[in-house]
């Protein structure tokens, strides 16, 4: 659906904010774009959707060259930006047709009126933006970016700054789109979002695309944590029977450290069987604590891997 | 691809109409006011004193350039506004996301300017009916100086909107150079009034031009020949649609 070639951006002050992109988002998939804050994530949908020039390389929205044939490609393109922007004192029906205009379609009464209620505005047509909600705001954006009936949405950050209960329902939403058949391209910086609702995930770091692999895949690959248990006696070597746990020793044999991932569970090493087998043993633990892999720590890996 | 995308420059026009229609009143009163204390102070107590301008009474001789005033001031600050606002607020996005040629974009934003100053310009032609009587010499070229003015102005204001960074620089440019110029520009009097010396200087005031060749699509008296008045607006928007091209090209604050 959308195919970005070689693609790089390169700001006047000399920032190089995208380095050598090629990525390919396939018709009908939820892509999560996964970075840190200034990773590149807004540059890059923003090159796609014209807001900003490439320096090198081009993008094919279904095809269409999105600088040699604009029209078409923006045509298919909805755009939910991330900072809340509209004018104030317009009505939610007027700003919802109004996209539809400005993207060439003629008025469509039907079709608004299905936009809106399915993203539970109907009831607020007629009311002015500045009396909505925040999530009610956001909500109307993503009427906005659907009221040419595109068939890819960019949603950029749309759950930043969001409470949990709206997250959820932003996600509900999303799912719905899906349904209908809209290709989706959402940017977040949570990993549990982008595990929650893609079905790929595509990861930046520094303008970079470190990977692309399908959700599935990536968490096993990422989702690996760290049990630390700090014993009473310091041990010379692990005990012959955890050998099965591939536990390591730490600080001067004060404390052992667990790996786990869903592999080593498909393995047959869990918690619950490490824990049982140090009772057997007799180990004393002192105290303990766990660590999930942050994001940067993620990324370290990614890009260690690749070099 | 599409030659010409109507429907997006229509909904753009008519959104920008839309704007300053939820402002109707204050966008009508001002300048009925404005112009009406300016009949009275020029008109009534100056113009007692100045009988008459190269055969015209004093109040007739002001009613074009007080039009040319309010057409220049009107057209650059409507369409400054208009561009300036999505860019500070953000919406501008959308404009630049949409299908639409940069020709397009400037048409829907420029055009309804244009409109909106074009109707200004003819409400206080009106005003001025109720103090002074006037005639129309030429109307059909009173027109095309009107449109071409309030098109070139408020190309001018988009160009503004566009490289102003904030409200400050929005004012100034109005301030310091539109309502000087126009002053300066023989609203209130005939060039030939002034020393020898200030008349060669104004005649490299632009706004001398519109204003004299709007006068004389009224009275058929002019400062200069109304030929290089109408030269002089088109040499205007030809710099300006050159000006407007080269943002567009660059993406200059646009598109980075």
């Amino acid at each position: 659906m959308i195919r970005v070639e070689e693609l790089s951006k390169t700001f006047s002050d000399g920032f190089e904010a995208l380095i050598d992109i090629d990525l390919e988002i396939e018709r009908g998939e939820i892509f999560a774009l996964l970075g840190p804050n200034g990773a590149g994530k807004t540059t890059l949908i923003s090159v796609i959707c014209g807001l900003v020039n490439a320096s090198h390389g081009r993008v094919l929205v279904d095809g269409h060259d999105n600088v040699s044939d604009y029209r078409a490609a923006r045509e298919l393109i909805g755009l939910v930006p991330q900072e809340l922007t509209n004018e104030a004192f317009t009505t939610v029906w007027d700003t919802v047709s109004f996209s539809r205009g400005l993207f060439g379609k003629s008025q469509d009464p039907a079709h608004i009126e299905k936009v809106l209620r399915s993203l539970t505005l109907w009831e607020k047509r007629n009311s002015r933006l500045l009396e909505l909600s925040g999530g009610m705001k956001r909500r109307v954006l993503i009427a906005k970016a659907l009221a040419h009936e595109p068939q890819v949405l960019f949603l950029d950050e749309p759950t930043a700054g969001v409470d949990v209960e709206l997250r959820r329902e932003m996600w509900e939403v999303v799912r719905g789109l899906r349904d209908e058949g809209v290709t989706i391209i959402l940017t977040t910086h949570y990993i549990e979002e982008a595990e929650e609702m893609a079905d790929r995930i595509g990861v930046i770091r520094r303008g970079e695309i470190v990977l692309v692999e399908n959700t599935h895949a990536l968490m096993r690959k990422l989702g690996s944590k760290e049990l630390t248990l700090h014993l009473q006696e310091p041990l010379e070597a692990v005990p012959e029977s955890l050998a099965g746990h591939g536990l390591e020793l730490a600080d001067e044999g004060h404390a052992l450290v667990y790996s786990y991932d869903a592999a080593r569970e498909e393995g047959g090493s869990t918690i619950s069987g490490l824990l049982a087998d140090l009772e057997a043993v007799g180990l004393r633990v002192r105290d303990l604590h766990t660590r999930q892999s942050s994001l940067e720590d993620i990324f370290v890996s990614l890009v260690q891997e690749r070099h | 691809m599409k030659r010409f995308n109507l429907q997006s420059v229509k909904t753009l026009y008519y959104a920008e109409m839309a704007r300053s229609l939820r402002t109707v009143l204050q966008s009508i009163v001002s300048p009925v006011i404005s112009t009406s204390l300016y009949f009275v102070v020029f008109g009534a107590a100056i113009g007692t004193r100045i009988s008459e301008v190269d055969g015209v009474s004093y109040g007739a001789f002001i009613v074009p350039g007080l039009i040319m005033l309010m057409l220049l001031t009107q057209s650059v600050s409507n369409a400054s506004f208009g561009i300036f606002f999505p860019r500070f607020s953000g919406s501008i996005y959308e404009i630049l996301s949409a299908p639409m040629s940069y020709v397009e974009v400037v048409l829907g934003y420029v055009g309804a300017a244009a409109t909106k100053s074009l109707i200004l310009g003819l409400i206080v032609l009106a005003t001025a009916r109720l103090f002074v009587p006037y005639s129309i010499e030429h109307p059909l070229m009173m027109l095309v100086f009107l449109v071409l003015t309030a098109v070139t102005f408020s190309m001018l204001g988009f160009i503004i909107g566009i490289w102003a960074d904030g409200f400050e620089k929005l004012q100034l440019v109005p301030l310091l150079v539109i309502t000087p110029l126009t002053f300066l520009g023989g609203t209130f009097y005939s060039i030939d009034m002034l020393p020898p010396f200030w008349q060669t200087v104004t005649l490299a005031n632009p706004v001398v031009y519109l204003i004299s060749g709007f006068r004389w699509s009224f009275y058929g008296i002019s400062d200069v020949s109304p030929v290089v008045s109408l030269l002089v607006i088109l040499l205007f928007l030809g710099s300006a649609l050159a000006v407007l091209h080269w943002i567009f090209k660059s993406g200059y604050r646009l598109k980075p």
